[in-house]
């Protein structure tokens, strides 16, 4: 039996770092072959979960980006007309018998696997991530739901496609709408929040391993502090990120020196005019102070 | 499902305790069913169940299904399995309140039998205890040690009242509906046709059109979130205003609904339960702290910084049942509205005061609102709110 902690290590080993909630539902969601439904903030690192995952068990990433007025041709599978057409013509001109023409349009060559067909179809079992569900309509979060506990897809002409392979089903959303009862109940659910300074600073090590523990202790202490702080778009993890490549980039050693450079770098972690003007300079350089 | 929550020590292996905790934690208010049971001991397979916190970890994931739940869970959790749960000795059914109120609920015995205690709450520790206890029949309930006010909201609302709500909450859901946009949409039946989409299906069967795509122009109603303080001031008028939020809950999916006195707490999930009377069960659960201080300016703020951001946009219609009486500085409420209206909604103020003869929104927080509100209307009963209709239909 292999336990939560070793996925845990495993996903440290790609760049991933995950929290105790985090790691045990996705074991558990891996083992049961249940989709995983991650809520939570922008940039705390859902989407990036999917990818590590896809890392770990050495596989393909299916990714399904959801949206308003998302259907089935776009998420399921479409015919591909053009080329039908095109071979309607060739054959019309070869003489060929209607019967052989639709049996040979309507085979597995003219498909357009779309990603839900294509993530059933893999020899291995891939991660299918179904990213910012709650953008997509409720019809389609229906559809869904009878291909993520059926596994099969039904295409007239063709017949009902059965998954070769169960993927690992990933689900993200970040609050746009509530989500069915349905949906969440067939789901193993975590809850992705910001990181901890200690879980932070393991991530900024991982992901930037040149810059040095002092400037690093600095820049996740200044981010937490600003998380703090009244902001319209509270930064993520991605903009710890940027902020520190842009840091390493600027070749800063020491946050407190230069409130200028500091205030220049901001433009990573703070998206909106009324954040830029919430943070001047001086907060920026006092909140830094005492980061440090 | 059992009625009384035995304790997980006199259950007979895994299976049983899994099942007890389960029938505890839907006690509770989650929605868990039986597939879910089987799924909790699938995971706990999973993990090492002995050690408590890879078994909570484990049980989570599979029973939480939000934000609000998680936060629960660990309390329940720990109630259950850490026997920090209080034991209430059953209570006999009383006759004080009549049968039919209750008739078209499922937990017609529950409810009749908590109404007897006046509280669902278990009382002080020390009186219950250890017998009970060592019986096993006792009934649990998730306690912290501040919940000191607390109101069975059973107490204030009944079925009737909800359902008279609904039918005034409805017809006010009408006259905000917004007339339809202007923008036009693909949509499975519409009266327009959709010349792109149907170009692009002609591809499929040789350049014939043989299936017509259709737009419409789609509903855009507008929704409201209703936002009710219950502190201690407010008391009197909770009755109207908690059956007003059962109602509208109930009428209209989109519609989202809190309660604030000293905190902010989301009770949309937790109203839209089937059954009427356990979702203000659930609600009373989730707002301790009832009756007591009001804190407007800052739970708007908390709101505004918080779920507005997701649930509040231009076709939102805000409207706050409060009367005005702040201990936040007025400032607060001033910068706390203003956030909001930048999210372009609507604000309705609805003051209980209002109606009063020679009523004047001096109260600080009050005076400080009225700039940023677009409408501002008395309302006290359930006819009042009715009578909301003119207003809301001229935003």
């Amino acid at each position: 039996m292999t336990r939560w902690t070793d996925l845990q290590t495993s996903l440290a080993k790609t760049g991933y770092i995950a929290s105790d909630d985090l790691a045990t539902a996705l074991h558990i969601a891996t083992t049961l072959g249940r989709p995983l439904l991650l809520e939570g903030a922008a940039g705390v690192g859902k989407t990036e979960v999917a990818r590590a995952l896809a890392l770990v068990y050495d596989t393909q990433l299916i990714r399904l980006q959801c949206y308003e007025g998302l259907d089935a041709s776009q998420a399921i599978y479409e015919w591909n007309y053009q080329r039908q057409l095109l071979s309607i013509r060739a054959s019309a001109e070869a003489g060929e018998t209607g019967s052989a023409v639709e049996a040979r349009i309507f085979s597995e060559d003219y498909l357009l696997e779309r990603p839900l067909l294509k993530a059933i179809r893999q020899a291995i079992p891939p991660v299918l991530l179904i990213d910012e569900i709650d953008r997509a309509d409720e019809e389609f979060e229906a559809y869904l739901l009878e291909v993520l506990s059926e596994f099969q897809i039904t295409i007239p002409e063709l017949g009902t496609i059965t998954a070769t392979t169960r993927p690992l089903v990933i689900l993200t959303a970040n609050g746009t709408r509530d989500l069915s009862d349905a949906l969440r109940r067939r789901c193993i659910y975590a809850h992705v929040d910001y990181p901890d300074r200690q879980t932070e600073l393991a991530i900024l090590a991982s992901r930037c391993p040149e810059i040095e523990a002092q400037l690093g202790a600095q820049i996740v202490g200044f981010v937490q502090k600003l998380r703090a702080e009244e902001l319209e778009k509270v930064p993520g993890v991605a903009e710890m990120l940027d902020f520190a490549a842009a840091l390493a980039g600027l070749g800063i050693k020491d946050l407190t020196t230069d409130p200028v450079i500091l205030q220049a770098a901001l433009a990573t972690l703070l998206k909106t005019q009324s954040d830029r003007a919430a943070i001047p300079t001086e907060v920026a350089a006092r909140i830094a102070g005492k980061a440090a | 499902m059992s009625k009384v929550t035995r304790f997980a020590a006199a259950d007979p292996g895994p299976a049983a305790r899994i099942s007890g905790f389960i029938a505890h934690l839907r006690e509770n208010g989650f929605r868990l069913g039986v597939a879910e049971t089987e799924t909790a001991l699938h995971a706990l397979s999973c993990v090492n169940p002995i050690v408590p916190a890879d078994a909570r970890l484990a049980l989570k994931s599979v029973c939480a299904g939000s934000v609000e739940e998680i936060t629960q869970f660990d309390l329940l959790f720990d109630a259950f399995w850490m026997t920090e749960g209080r034991v209430r000795q059953k209570v006999m059914p009383s006759a004080t309140k009549s049968p039919q109120q209750n008739a078209n609920t499922a937990r017609t015995d529950d409810t009749q039998s908590n109404a007897g205690k006046g509280s669902i709450h278990a009382p002080e520790d020390g009186d219950d205890g250890n017998e009970t206890y060592a019986d096993g029949t006792g009934k649990l309930v998730a306690s912290k040690a501040n919940n000191l006010m607390k109101k069975d909201l059973r107490e204030l609302v009944s079925a009737e009242d909800i359902r008279a709500a609904e039918l005034v909450a409805i017809r006010l859901g009408k006259a905000l509906r917004d007339c339809r946009s202007r923008r036009r949409k693909a949509a499975k039946r519409g009266t327009l046709i959709d010349l792109r989409r149907t170009m692009r299906h002609s591809l499929s069967t040789g350049g014939e059109p043989l299936r017509l795509a259709k737009r419409k122009r789609p509903d855009r109603p507008l929704k409201i979130v209703a936002l009710c303080d219950v502190s201690g001031s407010m008391m009197n008028y909770a009755r109207p205003f908690l059956a007003f939020l059962a109602g509208l809950m109930r009428a209209d999916n989109a519609s989202d609904a809190y309660l604030f006195h000293t905190r902010l707490v989301r009770i949309t999930n937790a109203l839209r339960d089937d059954d009427p009377i356990r979702a203000l069960n659930r609600i009373t659960l989730l707002a301790d702290g009832f009756g007591g201080g009001s804190k407007i300016g800052a739970n708007l703020q908390q709101f505004a910084g918080s779920y507005a951001r997701n649930f509040v946009d231009g076709r939102s219609v805000v409207i706050i049942l409060s009367d005005g009486y702040d201990s936040d500085t007025p400032e607060v409420m001033t910068a706390a509205l203003a956030k909001l209206k930048r999210r372009g909604c609507k604000i309705v103020w609805l003051n209980p005061l209002k109606g009063w003869k020679g009523y004047e929104p001096v109260a600080r927080g009050m005076a400080a609102a009225l700039p940023h509100l677009d409408a501002f209307a008395p309302a006290a009963t359930l006819a009042d709110l009715a009578n909301l209709e003119q207003t809301l239909a001229q935003l």
